[in-house]
């Protein structure tokens, strides 16, 4: 008898899920043929083309659109802003313009006459005196940029660090930087009659319709949204924008469709920012090792609303007995920050990681033995221990690791290792799927979800071609339609658990109905039958074909609706731990330092794809060097301008600025059993951290800031000889 | 030497040739042909100045000649994007660093954002699209696909022509030099890994 029970096959029974599956859109979307959002040029399409403030804080004082509309080409002209509004930040949007090719929206552009009276700025995130200082004014009162934005404790910190053996004070940081997703935000709408049908940039397919009903005055039952493919997020696409408003509107006025896509400044401008952390920073241990003590006191800006890193997540995974810390989030004239890649946690990783490591130097021990000492003061020890064994084999720790600025060789290039960990909740998300079994045998699969680049449709389809026993071409997955079954956004690592989970269940159920016809057909006991290989079996015995057993269904087919996933059913869980240890050679010199190698070991419950899940983990490993080594979001204080906010000067790694990647799945029985969890977050996380590590390691100085910019490289070298 | 081995930007196909050549009516100023080396009565100031009005040019792309008629200022990625709807040039950077919207011209890697639409009149062009249909898929395609050097896919199709390029032109190269030659493009998500093995493996089948 097999058991019915809703769930995943034992560890290495199954015949799809957790292979190396490719992408079932692999070849459409590197040649070039998936249509992404900037891509939809339906017949008749507008480019519409902003106008925004160079000012981070000024009133706009003159605002003249009537010369543009006359400009050839132009087909509407839309005021955003209006005379006397505020201006916050730059990259604030003034006018929007649809023409008939770009090249005319552009000239329209440089039609619009306005003024503006610049006001008095604050932009930099990173100074907390200037900020206490600077003279800004909101609606021409007096604005307070600095704020209390959280403060907890346990313990009496200052006896614990009285008591200490070792007690180290350190200042660390990590600036502001963009989400800098490839297909900037925008949309494609199109109105049809009461209709408005929009091609949206979006991680929230089916959350966003709702969103046009109050600016754009229609009603969301007729708002219809499509996302075929999207060309990133990290967190940054879940709302509809004024810009994708102001399309809308410009489709309104001209009866015609119109695309609205960020030019690649405005992007990093008003796109999404990851707000940057400063932490002044006293952690103790006892002679042995043991941290004892904790006390930060830490600012940074996330833009406009003055907040900054979530104080829950400092100090970061380790936990000390005796805690406090203190957080001040500093308001600054930049656009608003929004959720990137494992929000606030790299940022805590950061400068707690870095700071126990200058710590275990000070005490005079093996910063991996430290950590392996500490994990007692994590929530995963059972994860990161097995998983700090596999990473410091594959990096070779025994034979790399030396005590700081101790490596062999009386080069200029030194060597180093370094060690970080992280965790993530990665909860599925709440999606809901329709499954059909046609009478011929093929699988439709229908949902609201997207694929953020993850691989949602692949793995879909991988549930259900391994659950039914068929081929991946059986199955036909759609998905990026707010007119599918509601789908929860992807943010947070929580797609693939999200729909597998559905998908798996109402899969079963399907079968389950469909092997009891055939039971019923070839009278064989019904809790007998199995399907695999495109047939069904009664042991090993074939009983029929998976095309004559769907033929059982009858012409309308068998059409299952499945609901979100809870824990309880064991297809999903929550809470991963993953280490990562990085090697690096700098050149102390010049301040440049290279990746030589990268190993993540990584905990995600139960892998669905291991092909996909290995990209994410590269992925994760590929963000992190960026914000390490060159990625920042440079603010000049004087000028009140993001002055890096093109490709040329926002500094991106390439395909030789990354080492030699090493992923590791930790996949032993009891983590596979809890179902699928979250992955993309996690390996971006511990990053910054284990190279901060490594860099000290070899050249025996903190770089406390990231990045590690040959210039932070050499100042702290400098510092260090005095 | 990256720029010499790789041959990915420069004046490695003519301008000139199109100014000389093309028997059309458009003939650019010496303003536009000022910066590019070339032979001496090439860089004789041409005798028309081009009208900035809209001109109907023959653009040969993906082995189909194609009518268009655009403006002189409209720059290949545009023409390709919003013409002829191909898409899989990608407008990503806006000044010409990325490499999402690479396609090969006369065989050579290019950024399309760097060539005027007239310029390439009478050269082939060939894009992403050209490497997938129902009857053949293209080598680099399959290993982009084998190594999944695919995410959000955006930069995907201009990594794709900077490797089919690349490969052309260096059968067999080894892994270093793959990884030297494919400097011109930025991906986001992180494919760098995929993409470094997938071009390796296209070398090796192109030798």
């Amino acid at each position: 008898m097999v058991e019915r029970k809703i769930g995943w096959e034992p560890q290495g029974s199954h015949t799809l899920v957790g292979g190396e599956i490719q992408r079932v859109d692999g070849k459409v979307k590197a040649s070039g043929q998936a249509k992404y959002t900037n891509d939809i040029n339906t017949p008749g399409t507008l480019f519409a083309k902003l106008l925004t403030s160079p000012h981070a804080h000024a009133k706009l004082v003159l605002l003249n659109i009537e010369k543009a509309k006359g400009v050839k080409g132009v087909k509407s002209v839309l005021a955003i802003a209006k005379v006397g509004d505020e201006i916050q930040y730059e990259g604030w949007p003034i006018v929007a313009i649809a023409a008939e090719r770009p090249e005319f929206a552009e000239d329209g552009l440089r039609a619009v006459e306005f003024k503006f009276e610049p006001l008095p700025h604050f932009v930099d995130g990173s100074d907390f005196k200037g900020a206490v200082e600077a003279d800004v004014t909101v609606g021409g009162k007096p604005l307070k940029l600095t704020k209390s934005v959280g403060k907890s404790g346990q313990g009496d910190v200052e006896v614990a660090l009285k008591e200490a053996k070792h007690v180290h004070r350190g200042t660390y940081g990590i600036h502001m930087i963009t989400h800098m997703s490839m297909e900037p935000h925008g949309s494609h709408a199109a109105w049809d009659g009461e209709n408005l049908n929009v091609a949206l940039s979006t991680e929230n397919v089916s959350g966003t319709s709702g969103q046009y009903v109050q600016p754009v005055g229609v009603d969301a039952m007729n708002v219809n949204i499509r996302c075929d493919f999207l060309g990133s997020g990290f967190g940054s696409k879940s709302t509809v924008d004024e810009w994708d408003v102001a399309c809308a509107k410009l489709a309104k006025a001209t009866g015609k469709p119109v695309r609205l896509m960020l030019s690649r400044t405005t992007e990093m401008q008003i796109g999404g920012n990851r707000p940057s952390a400063f932490a002044e920073v006293t952690v103790a241990c006892d002679a042995e090792g043991n941290v004892t003590a904790w006390d930060s006191r830490h600012w940074g800006s996330n833009g406009l609303q003055g907040s900054i890193v979530d104080h829950d997540v400092t100090p970061y995974v380790f936990l000390p007995k005796t805690r406090q810390s203190v957080s001040t989030g500093i308001a600054t004239n930049c656009s608003p920050e929004r959720p990137w890649r494992a929000p606030h946690h790299p940022q805590a990783c950061a400068y707690t990681q870095t700071a126990l490591d200058d710590l275990a130097a000070k005490a005079g021990i093996d910063s991996l033995q430290f950590f392996q000492k500490n994990l007692n003061l994590t929530s995963l020890p059972h994860i990161y221990g097995p998983e700090l064994e596999i990473a410091a084999k594959l990096i070779d720790w025994k034979g790399k690791w030396h005590p700081r600025g101790k490596g062999s060789g009386n080069g200029p290039v030194k060597r180093g290792v370094g060690v970080a960990l992280h965790t993530w909740d990665g909860a599925a998300n709440q999606s809901n799927v329709t499954l059909k079994v046609h009478s011929d045998g093929s699988v439709e699969v229908v949902t609201g979800s997207q694929d953020v680049g993850t691989g949602t449709r692949t793995c879909i389809a991988q549930v259900a071609a391994d659950t039914f026993g068929v081929s991946m071409s059986t199955i036909k997955v759609s998905l990026g339609s707010n007119q599918f079954p509601k789908a929860g956004p992807s943010e947070g690592s929580s797609t693939i658990g999200g729909v597998t989970g559905p998908v798996r269940r109402t899969a079963q159920q399907a079968l389950w109905k469909i092997l009891d016809l055939v039971a019923a057909k070839y009278t064989v006991e019904r809790t007998t039958l199995t399907a695999r290989d495109g047939k069904v079996w009664l042991g090993e015995k074939e009983v029929c074909t998976w095309k004559q057993a769907a033929t059982l269904v009858g012409p309308m087919g068998l059409e299952l609706y499945g609901g979100p996933v809870t824990e309880d059913e064991g297809l999903t869980n929550h809470q991963v731990g993953g280490v990562q240890m990085a090697e690096v050679a700098v050149d102390t010199e010049t301040g440049v330092i290279r990746i030589v190698k990268m190993v993540a070991v990584q905990d995600a419950g139960m892998i669905v794809n291991r092909l996909l899940a290995r990209s994410q983990v590269y992925s994760g490993l590929i963000m992190g060097i960026a914000y390490s080594l060159s990625e920042e979001r440079i603010m000049d204080n004087k000028t009140g301008r993001f002055i890096n906010a093109n490709l040329n000067d926002y500094k991106l790694p390439r395909i030789g600025d990354i080492g030699d990647l090493v992923v590791e799945f930790y996949e032993p029985e009891s983590e596979y059993k809890r179902g699928v969890i979250g992955l993309s977050e996690p390996p971006v996380i511990s990053t910054g951290a284990a190279i901060s590590n490594a860099v000290a390691n070899a050249v025996g100085v903190r770089v406390p800031v990231l990045p590690l910019t040959p210039k932070r490289v050499l100042d702290a070298l400098k510092g260090a000889k005095g | 030497m990256e720029r010499d081995e790789v041959n990915r930007v420069g004046a490695g196909f003519s301008r000139r040739e199109f100014l000389k050549g093309s028997g059309a009516a458009v003939v650019a100023g010496a303003a536009a042909t000022s910066a590019v080396e070339g032979p001496l009565e090439a860089q004789q100031p041409a005798t028309k100045i081009i009208s900035a009005e809209p001109h109907t040019i023959k653009l040969n792309v993906n082995g189909k000649d194609q009518n268009l008629t655009v403006e002189p200022r409209v720059l290949l990625i545009d023409a390709l994007r919003n013409d002829l709807n191909l898409t899989g040039c990608k407008d990503v950077c806006d000044r010409s660093t990325c490499g999402a919207c690479t396609v090969l011209i006369d065989g050579k890697p290019v950024y399309a954002c760097t060539r005027f639409a007239i310029e390439v009149v009478g050269q082939k062009v060939v894009t992403a699209e050209s490497l997938h249909s129902l009857e053949k898929t293209d080598d680099v395609v399959t290993a982009f696909c084998k190594y999944d050097a695919i995410q959000c896919g955006f930069c995907t199709p201009g990594f794709v022509m900077a490797v089919r390029g690349f490969c052309n032109q260096n059968p067999g190269a080894t892994e270093d030099a793959c990884r030297r030659a494919l400097g011109g493009n930025i991906c986001r998500c992180g494919i760098y890994d995929g993409v470094l093995k997938a071009a390796y493996d296209t070398a090796q089948i192109a030798q």
